[in-house]
């Protein structure tokens, strides 16, 4: 009892902030969906559910995400190949480089997209201007390092003899690559599949931007709806299924990766030079390569561009608040507004994360321990299956009234993108703790060292690094989170993301020059935290 | 047949072999013996092309090797932890090379290698499931599925504890003979290699420093390291040799004589004289430590009868089977 009294205690913290900045505005907007004039009302939700258009965009949602999945594994798993397995001059270079687009901001990966496909882009002939094709693009480009660093991991500690024993026995590359190794990395590939599916399906800023008014999935329309529109319960409604539906896919995720079997021998062998059999893998990096570096080449590119020359007046422009009033701030003020928010979502994701990390990672004593701690860790990943603007949603339409007023706090769009980024935090830390041998801790008890020295001894040494890359991770899911922040952040109090979407709303090309430049700023500073993040080599890092 | 003529592998332009030459007759058993880092196991990957060859020429039945991938040298691999592929059943493990060729009657094959190693019954059991010995096992008859031109064990035996790695490497000498198997096992263990294979191979330091039958390098070891590597106790020279090889009957050495700890046997009368220094009592026999007389502190053993202790001066005799004489390394 006294074990379980210690683990709600140290749960305390986080899931009272789970509770009333998670689960109470999650709550209020299913609340929002199934009361129509102050009376239970469930057919209401299945009226919105009906609608030619709802099916549409739910229609449009599924499949765009079942294609930039397919996309990003068929691109990713032989790249991770490459990547992982072969050695090359650059190889870590590259292999961070591809890691970056991962946490660009999505609305400068949109702004990237048009800028290249766009009517008067280099690749504006193709015609993929707002069309599916475009969407399906900027879902991979994302999700390509997903699948790159999962599939990737789980190959490089492949134990290597499994495929030399049948090779020996007479198989074929291909066929030890059929009988055997990909049975092997099949967990990997199906976590990580799912886990883009996920991301592609709440994907908000690619769709926003390159969908333009053709194309709504579930969560642009969620924004249409409460927005424009005004239509709070066919939001609601919508959000309601989309959070069914994720829940439910996590859910089998989980299943998935249990099946994954932790006590795998593990000799890894030293990866050697590409040969003429890895072309495949060498033709897929290369089209990973082209995938990733064209949209950012032709963002930085337009962002020079001024009028007919070259210059860099967008770049200047930045300190003014663009043409025709299209902000009421500089660009410069809302790159202060957002490091100062990351900074606050940084440490508070930490605490919340460092907590849940030690809380799900202790070893149970008991089934109820251990099926306590199970909930424990299923909970703190509900953030990852509930979409941001759901979140942002419900923050606006709970928080507004005593005693939980805070729809003035400058608090509420760090604490939102906070948990955001916890799920992320908690599944960079948790592997690492895990990984501690649970008898060095006891070793450090019997020889006198008491809980928090036992902690500072073991696991410290095993966590600092763990804990930078989760801050990295945590400050770049900040600086580009748009979902939330698009509901909650004030108008004179505008972050990055907020600041680039307002631009490209606005017409003159000084404000589009001026969308680009930020972009380019933006996605400089999540690559250079995300680079050194890198350089920390955490091998958990973005393991779901 | 197997042949090596001065192969040379090397790790990053570090030789882990070097100038290795040895050649297999068909239905022998050659163990490679070293100790770990000899390289042997290097050898052994070379071997089944898992490793390129940096010089010399590895070759079967006068066909050179060099350019054919593992997969089509007909070579089988059994690894020291026996590699079974854990996401298949056992019958699928065994058959698994089978599948690849399309060979009729898998099936029955299967049960046939089983019962082979003794494992009749256990077709749908998981690999996760089996214990250490039984792993080995059907990792011995996946390997023997395809009837392997040449069978490739890495220290099959080394991962199971000692009770276990006895029976089975007799049983495993019983399944190679049987199936008429050309087997080349590395392995630093001599007990290992004496109770497997019919030929052996030292090797040292990336090199192969004496190889031959099993019984003739047993007797004749090369140099004085090979000497105490394959289980002499003591290595002597000069006049202490001399004292050893005259107790034995036999001409004096030009070289050293090596002795095992059983070589001096205590007994009434013996040519040899010396001071007990120390006695330890086994089950089946007392072993001394003893100063003996012109050649220095010697091994010995005594009946556990004869309760000699320390201090006291016994004499004893040369068993001449249990002493080598090991040319001189100049």
């Amino acid at each position: 009892m006294k074990r379980i009294a210690t683990l709600v205690g140290l749960a305390a913290v986080p899931l009272a902030v789970l509770g009333v900045f998670f689960l109470l505005p999650v709550s209020g907007m299913i609340g929002e969906g199934f009361v129509v004039d102050g009376s239970f009302d469930p057919g209401a939700v299945a009226d919105v559910l009906t609608r030619p258009r709802t099916v549409r965009v739910v229609w449009f949602t599924v499949w765009s995400a079942v294609a930039g999945t397919a996309v990003a594994v068929l691109l990713g798993v032989p790249a991770a190949h490459l990547l992982h397995r072969r050695a090359f001059p650059g190889r870590r270079a590259l292999r961070a480089a591809l890691l970056v687009p991962f946490v660009l901001p999505t609305v400068v990966v949109g702004v990237a997209f048009r800028e290249l496909i766009g009517e008067a882009g280099p690749l504006g002939f193709l015609g993929f201007d707002g069309s599916a094709v475009a969407i399906v693009a900027g879902l991979a480009f994302f999700n390509v390092a997903v699948v790159i660093r999962a599939v990737g991991a789980a190959w490089e500690s492949l134990d290597a003899r499994p495929a030399e024993a049948a090779a020996a026995l007479g198989a074929s590359p291909a066929q030890v690559f059929r009988t055997v190794t990909l049975p092997a990395l099949r967990p990997a590939i199906v976590s990580a599949a799912s886990v883009v599916f996920l991301f592609c399906a709440t994907a908000f800023g690619v769709v926003l931007t390159l969908g333009g008014l053709r194309y709504s999935s579930v969560e642009t329309e969620i924004y249409l709806l409460t927005t424009n529109l005004l239509d709070l319960q066919a939001a609601a409604a919508l959000s309601i299924v989309q959070l069914l539906a994720i829940t439910a896919l996590l859910l089998v995720t989980n299943r998935l990766r249990a099946v994954a079997d932790p006590t795998l021998a593990r000799s890894t062998a030293r990866p050697h030079r590409p040969t003429r059999g890895d072309w495949p893998s060498l033709l897929s990096t290369g089209l990973v390569v082209v995938l990733v570096g064209l949209p950012v080449a032709a963002l930085v590119v337009g962002s020079l561009q001024v009028g007919d020359g070259w210059g860099l007046d967008n770049y200047r422009a930045l300190t003014t608040e663009g043409s025709r009033q299209a902000l009421l701030v500089p660009v410069t003020h809302a790159l202060v507004t957002s490091l100062r928010t990351a900074v606050d979502a940084t440490w508070m994701s930490l605490t919340l994360g460092l907590l849940v990390a030690v809380v799900v990672t202790r070893r149970s004593h008991s089934r109820a321990e251990r099926r306590v701690r199970g909930l424990l860790d299923g909970l703190f990943m509900l953030p990852l299956g509930v979409s941001a603007v759901t979140l942002g949603f419900g923050f606006l339409i709970t928080l507004d009234e005593p005693p939980l007023d805070f729809r003035d706090s400058v608090l509420l769009v760090p604490i939102a993108q906070a948990l955001v980024a916890l799920p992320l935090v908690v599944r960079t830390l948790a592997p690492a703790l895990g990984g501690v041998d649970d008898r060095q801790r006891q070793a450090a008890a019997s020889l006198g060292a008491g809980p928090l020295r036992t902690f500072v001894s073991v696991d410290l040494p095993v966590l600092w690094k763990p804990l930078l890359a989760a801050a990295g991770f945590a400050f770049a899911v900040s600086l580009g989170e748009f979902g939330a922040t698009s509901f909650l952040a004030r108008d004179e109090n505008p972050t990055m993301p907020i600041v680039i979407f307002h631009l490209i709303g606005h017409p003159g090309a000084m404000n589009y020059g001026m969308a680009l430049a930020a972009s380019v700023v933006l996605a400089a500073t999540t690559a250079v935290v995300m680079l050194v993040v890198e350089r920390l080599r955490v091998p958990s890092l973005g393991a779901f | 047949m197997l042949s090596l003529q001065d192969v040379s592998v090397s790790y990053d332009g570090v030789p882990a072999v070097r100038d290795a030459s040895l050649s297999l007759d068909d239905g022998h058993v050659l163990a490679v013996l070293g100790p770990s880092g000899s390289g042997k196991s290097t050898l052994l990957r070379a071997i089944a092309g898992l490793e390129p060859v940096a010089a010399g020429r590895l070759s079967w039945d006068d066909a050179d090797l060099a350019g054919v991938p593992t997969h089509k040298r007909g070579f089988a691999l059994m690894f020291q932890d026996g590699q079974l592929f854990g996401h298949l059943t056992v019958a699928r493990n065994v058959g698994y090379a089978l599948r690849l060729r399309r060979t009729p009657n898998a099936a029955g094959r299967v049960r046939e290698l089983l019962a082979l190693v003794g494992l009749e019954g256990y077709e749908d059991r998981l690999p996760a499931t089996l214990s250490g010995g039984e792993r080995q096992r059907v990792a011995l008859a996946r390997s023997l599925a395809v009837q392997p031109r040449l069978l490739l064990l890495d220290e099959p035996l080394s991962a199971l504890d000692a009770g276990l790695r006895e029976r089975l490497a007799a049983d495993l000498r019983d399944i190679l003979r049987e199936a008429g198997t050309t087997a080349l096992m590395v392995t630093h263990d001599q007990e290992e290699a004496f109770a497997v294979a019919d030929r052996l191979a030292v090797m040292r330091g990336g090199r192969i420093v004496q190889q031959g039958d099993i019984a003739e390098v047993w007797r004749a070891p090369a140099d004085p390291e090979t000497a105490l590597f394959l289980g002499y106790a003591h290595v002597l020279e000069g006049d202490h040799a001399h004292v050893l090889t005259r107790a034995a009957g036999r001409p004096d050495a030009a070289g050293s004589v090596a002795v095992r700890r059983s070589a001096l046997v205590v007994a009434d009368a013996g040519p040899l004289t010396g001071k007990v220094v120390s006695a330890r009592v086994t089950p089946v026999q007392i072993r001394l430590r003893v100063d003996v007389d012109g050649a220095g502190e010697l091994d010995a053993v005594a009946r556990l009868d004869a309760r000699p202790g320390p201090g006291d001066r016994v004499s004893m005799v040369v068993d001449a089977s249990r002493i080598a004489v090991v040319p001189e390394v100049h």
